[in-house]
């Protein structure tokens, strides 16, 4: 079973949130990892770019296939997880620890759209 | 017929496996109003014997003319080794090379290939995908914009790209929805510098593209222009003719960011416009932007080395719309024409295939111009296999080149307006060809004029 | 046994001062003129240096790890793997055809020219289309000319707020992805349970933005959509164009062709249906049909036959452009023109009758042992969804035999593998495409393979799943290959 961490935010799309006062630290889920197998590359957006909830601000890679990551919320890039872009097997062996962008939270409203972890874990379920 | 190896008893057997009558019963579901009722009208059946009998006589309608055209595509020698090697069908019949374990082949001289041109041009990596020049000078504009994470939609695109090239960017440009900038030559019929920085100016400039030898032949001097793109945050693609290479500073000696142009000239036959093979390379930086098939090098579950086709994910077959390009071709037997000719010729052969050509297109260039019909268009700027003349004579241009092909001469590339002719000089030229094209200008220009020009 | 001393890489191979060349004393060197010296190169290229045998030796080591059609049986799914006709490629290197250069002019390449036109007329008889460029060099740049038409189509009447485009969700992503390059955004059609597209969905997405819809008949699946006229007459009544993929040509080629079914443009790709060798992954061909009414937005230049029966290369001014520097892939066009001549009317009907004919036949010799998640009646290809789980295909399993296994194992009996993993209808998509090129009992030799290895799955997974074990190399590792980034030869350190 994948690893679903309490207190988070989590979308369809299984991208989480990790808020922080005004920032939110987004990274994919255990088992959006689990899903795509061996990451071999993180497109990250750089920093100061805006991210606009519900849209694409980059992608995992595997070996063969390819995942568009959704921003789950909007906001200013203020930090990327450069670790990433030399060891991206990161998200694998820990996908809650290794965030991909942090961000300034420009609407903490957008977080009620979100789902907590029992209505994410009921999600994967299906 | 020969390629059918179904006996009726064997059509018998697997109908009857299979449940059904007949043939036709395996079409049941077709609506009857969309299956074809009469036969096809499009010719009978021919013989192995009479297939070679038609086929040889539209070969033979083909005038065979002594080729002094250029343009891009250059009457190169093609050694004996090349055909010969590339006919192996277990190379030719053979698929994209997915399965790796049995495609071996494949994967090891396009990664050959990927070297040889990635070292040719002076960059980092070349991927193995591109149909032609053309349209490779197009994907390096894409990608251009591509890398630009849809921030930036102009590109700035030099008017002396030879004329066919410069039409397949501004198609790909009009539907892609990139905004092109084109930029005219100056007076010496190199790009001109000033409209370039000024172009540059406007904030959203993803990419410049420039040729290296252009379409009058020219030699462009591009010192500077990598660090004016860059500073405007804007990448450089440097489209030239592959063979150019072995004398000319190479795009990445320049500075450039992509690479791009066609290996035509790198013994592959002119056949009467394809297949080439087009290439792209880039910087490690921008690999995963680039489009197209990479084979890279690994090792085998026994720990062997081998060679896998990989960064997939930018390709069609997994991120759909979102990938680098929808090419799908492996541009596989061109690239083993390629990589074949250059384990062949070296950089030493090649260099003094080049130095040949250019020393007989200067020698040609003198004598024609030395011709009341010709001056020198560019007289100014450097050249290497091929230059440009004003054309000056009373005759329509165009009736002076159908002359000189009734006396056997492909002589060089009018212009539309007829008043400029390029031509260009191969190392299969030889000095009897080029006296003869002289004296049949001097005829042929000479023919139905006044004394007084 | 491969040579290993030739089985290295020709940079290791290479010597300094060797020569495989010969060239002529440079005959004017008198006229040397010396290129500007901040135009030179300063870093001679690392090129090989090797003599004629160490080339010949080294290319033939590495054929003979290289699996092609004439080696064997390639299933491949959505490829048309047939056999590649030798004679095709002996009149394409007739020096009539391999010497002219491009741009010589119409009057000096009307050789070329009028077999460029005649092969036309042939495709355009056999699809029901009116006219037929040839200048697409592959099948994605087909789609891509096809549909820069139908844009150019749209934007001659003034309507251009159509800029969507319908593709299944079956479909081969390359459909999605031209549309991309092409400006188009896309719009996706379900498919029913039966495979076909599900007419509610595709209704429900009809409206004055759809430029058109991009459809392959019989689509992916194998499976002819019966539906195609109201399909067709539905996206017409909202003002979009059909756009039909020709990769599943050949099992209707001769039965029924794609103008009657209602479809305005199509690529076709000549290396699938029209026999021209896949050369590793291409040089290909692409040629492009439009219906009558449509003739004056395809590529500039146009192959047009004069009244007084001379062909020219046009430049239309309607036309959407140049999408090539000459005439496509001459020397493939006129490889499948032999094909074409060689078929002829009394044998063109047969090739997707027999190419359906064994499609079908392997499908019901190993529908036992493998899932066939659709049953009926296939065209040219079926898809199995991986083994049946009573031989170790059960998917809930995480041990259980994939079909990556079966196609691995495939290759130790010198068959190729089918395309895998496509379509992604399907967690197991095992496509298989014989074509009519293949004998009764290469076909049974396939179906006894497929049965043991069947077999093997319930008796010897471990076996299966380390396949394969007799080829020139064990799996690689595709995950090293990503991470190493190793795209060009460096010497070892």
């Amino acid at each position: 079973m994948s690893k679903v961490i309490e207190g988070l935010y989590y979308s369809e799309s299984h991208e989480y949130v990790k808020v922080e006062g005004e920032y939110g630290y987004i990274g994919i889920t255990d088992f959006a990892q689990s899903q795509l197998g061996n990451v071999v590359y993180v497109d990250m957006p750089g920093e100061g770019d805006e991210v606009t909830a519900g849209e694409p601000f980059g992608a995992v890679e595997s070996v063969k296939a390819a995942s568009d990551l959704i921003s789950p919320v909007s906001g200013e890039v203020v930090e990327v997880n450069t670790a990433l872009e030399d060891t991206p097997e990161l998200v694998n062996e820990d996908a809650f620890a290794n965030w991909i962008i942090k961000v300034k939270l420009s609407d903490s409203a957008e977080l009620d759209a979100l789902m907590d972890a029992a209505a994410y874990t009921a999600a994967c379920a299906e | 017929m020969k390629y059918f190896p179904q006996t009726p008893e064997d059509i018998r057997a697997m109908l009857e496996r299979i449940g059904v009558q007949n043939l036709d019963d395996l079409f049941a579901e077709i609506p009857e109003e969309l299956k074809l009722k009469g036969e096809l009208q499009i010719p009978h059946a021919q013989t192995e014997m009479e297939v070679r009998r038609t086929i040889g006589a539209m070969a033979a309608e083909n005038r065979p003319l002594c080729c002094f055209a250029g343009g891009g595509v250059y009457d190169r020698y093609v050694p004996s080794m090349v055909g010969y090697l590339c006919q192996r069908s277990e190379f030719s019949t053979s698929y994209t090379p997915y399965q790796a374990e049995i495609s071996q082949g494949t994967l090891q001289y396009i990664f050959e290939y990927q070297t040889m041109m990635a070292r040719l041009t002076g960059m980092d990596v070349s991927n193995a995908s591109m149909y032609d020049g053309a349209t490779a000078t197009a994907e390096a504009m894409m990608m251009c914009v591509a890398s630009a994470k849809g921030k930036r939609h102009r590109v700035v695109v030099s008017q002396t790209l030879f004329p066919e090239v410069l039409d397949v960017v501004r198609t790909y440009a009009d539907y892609h929805g990139v905004t092109l900038c084109e930029v005219g030559p100056d007076a010496h019929g190199l790009t001109c510098r000033e409209a370039i920085n000024a172009a540059l100016a406007a904030a959203d400039v993803a990419g410049v593209i420039v040729p290296l030898t252009n379409r009058y032949g020219l030699i462009e001097d591009l010192t500077g222009l990598a660090d004016a793109c860059h500073a405007a945050g804007a990448l450089l693609a440097i489209n030239s003719v592959a063979s150019h290479l072995a004398l000319l500073k190479s795009p990445g000696e320049w500075g450039a960011d992509i690479a791009c142009g066609d290996a035509q000239s790198l013994g592959i036959d002119m056949g009467c416009g394809g297949p080439y093979i087009g290439y792209l390379c880039t910087t490690n930086a921008l690999v995963r932007k680039m489009p197209g098939r990479l084979v890279g090098q690994t090792v085998d579950a026994a720990g062997n080395r081998c060679f896998v086709l990989t960064l997939q994910a930018r390709e069609q077959h997994i991120r759909r719309e979102k990938a680098t390009s929808n090419i799908c071709t492996a541009q596989g037997i061109m690239c083993l024409h390629v990589a074949i000719y250059l384990a062949l010729m070296g950089q030493a052969g090649l260099a003094e295939t080049e130095q040949t050509a250019a020393d007989g297109a200067h020698c040609l260039c003198q004598r024609l111009a030395a011709l009341p019909c010709f001056e020198q268009a560019f007289p100014e700027s450097a050249f290497l296999n091929e230059f440009t003349l004003c054309y000056t004579g009373c005759r329509p241009l165009a009736d002076v080149m159908a002359d000189m092909a009734d006396r056997g001469f492909l002589a060089g590339i009018a212009s539309a307006d007829g008043t400029m002719l390029t031509l260009a000089v191969t190392e299969q030229r030889t000095p009897d060809e080029v006296d003869a094209l002289v004296k049949a200008f001097a005829e042929v220009c000479q023919a139905g004029c006044g004394t007084n020009q | 046994m491969n040579n290993t001393y030739y089985g290295k890489l020709i940079f290791e191979l290479s010597k300094e001062g060797r020569r495989g060349y010969s060239l002529p004393a440079n005959p004017w060197a008198a006229h040397h003129t010396p290129i500007p010296a901040h135009l030179q190169r300063t870093t001679p290229a690392a090129l090989p240096e090797a003599d004629e045998q160490t080339v010949a030796r080294h290319y033939t080591n590495m054929s003979n790890n290289n699996f092609g059609v004439d080696t064997g049986f390639y299933p491949l799914g959505s490829c048309t793997m047939k056999y590649n006709p030798k004679i095709n490629e002996e009149v394409a290197a007739l020096p009539g055809f391999t010497q002219p250069h491009p741009a010589a002019g119409d009057a000096n390449l009307q050789g070329a020219l009028r077999l460029y036109y005649e092969t036309g007329r042939i495709l355009s008889e056999l699809t029901g289309l009116a006219e037929f460029t040839i200048n697409p060099y592959a099948g994605a740049h087909g789609e891509l000319t096809g549909l820069m038409v139908i844009r150019a189509y749209h934007r001659s009447r003034g309507d251009v707020q159509r800029t969507k485009i319908i593709v299944p969700d079956s479909a081969h992503g390359t459909n999605p992805a031209s549309a991309a390059v092409a400006g188009l955004k896309i719009v996706q059609v379900k498919s029913t349970p039966e495979g076909t597209v599900d007419l509610d969905s595709l209704r429900s997405v009809l409206g004055p933005d759809i430029a058109g819809m991009m459809m392959t008949n019989p689509n992916t699946l194998g499976i002819f959509e019966t539906h195609i006229p109201e399909i067709a007459r539905m996206v017409h009544e909202c003002g979009g164009l059909m756009y039909y993929d020709g990769a599943n040509f050949n099992p209707i080629l001769g039965v029924c062709r794609p103008g009657d079914m209602g479809f305005d443009v199509m690529h076709i790709n000549l290396h699938k249906t029209f026999s021209t060798p896949h050369g590793g992954g291409g040089p290909g061909s692409g040629p492009v049909g439009v219906r009558s009414g449509l003739e004056q937005f395809l590529p500039n230049p146009r192959v047009l036959r004069r009244d007084d029966g001379t062909f020219t290369m046009a430049e239309c001014p309607e036309a959407l452009g140049r999408i090539s520097s000459w005439l496509g892939n001459f020397g493939i066009i006129v490889r499948a023109y032999a094909y074409l001549l060689t078929l002829g009317r009394e044998h063109v009907g047969q090739v997707g009758r027999l190419a359906v004919l064994g499609a079908n036949y392997i499908k019901e010799c190993l529908k036992d042992c493998y899932k066939l998640p659709i049953d009926g009646l296939c065209k040219h290809e079926f898809v199995f969804d991986g083994l049946r789980p009573e031989y170790g295909g059960e998917h809930s399993d995480p041990a259980h035999v994939t079909t990556l296994d079966v196609a691995k194992r495939l290759l130790d009996f010198g068959f190729h593998a089918p395309t895998i993993y496509f379509p992604l209808l399907f967690h197991e998509s095992l496509m298989i495409e014989p074509t009519e090129t293949e004998s009764k009992e290469t076909l049974d030799t396939f179906i006894a393979t497929l049965r043991q290895i069947a077999e093997e799955a319930k008796t010897d997974p471990d076996m299966v799943k380390a396949a394969p074990h007799h080829t020139p190399i064990r799996r690689p590792d595709d995950v090293l290959a990503v991470k190493a980034g190793k795209f060009v030869y460096q010497p070892e350190a």
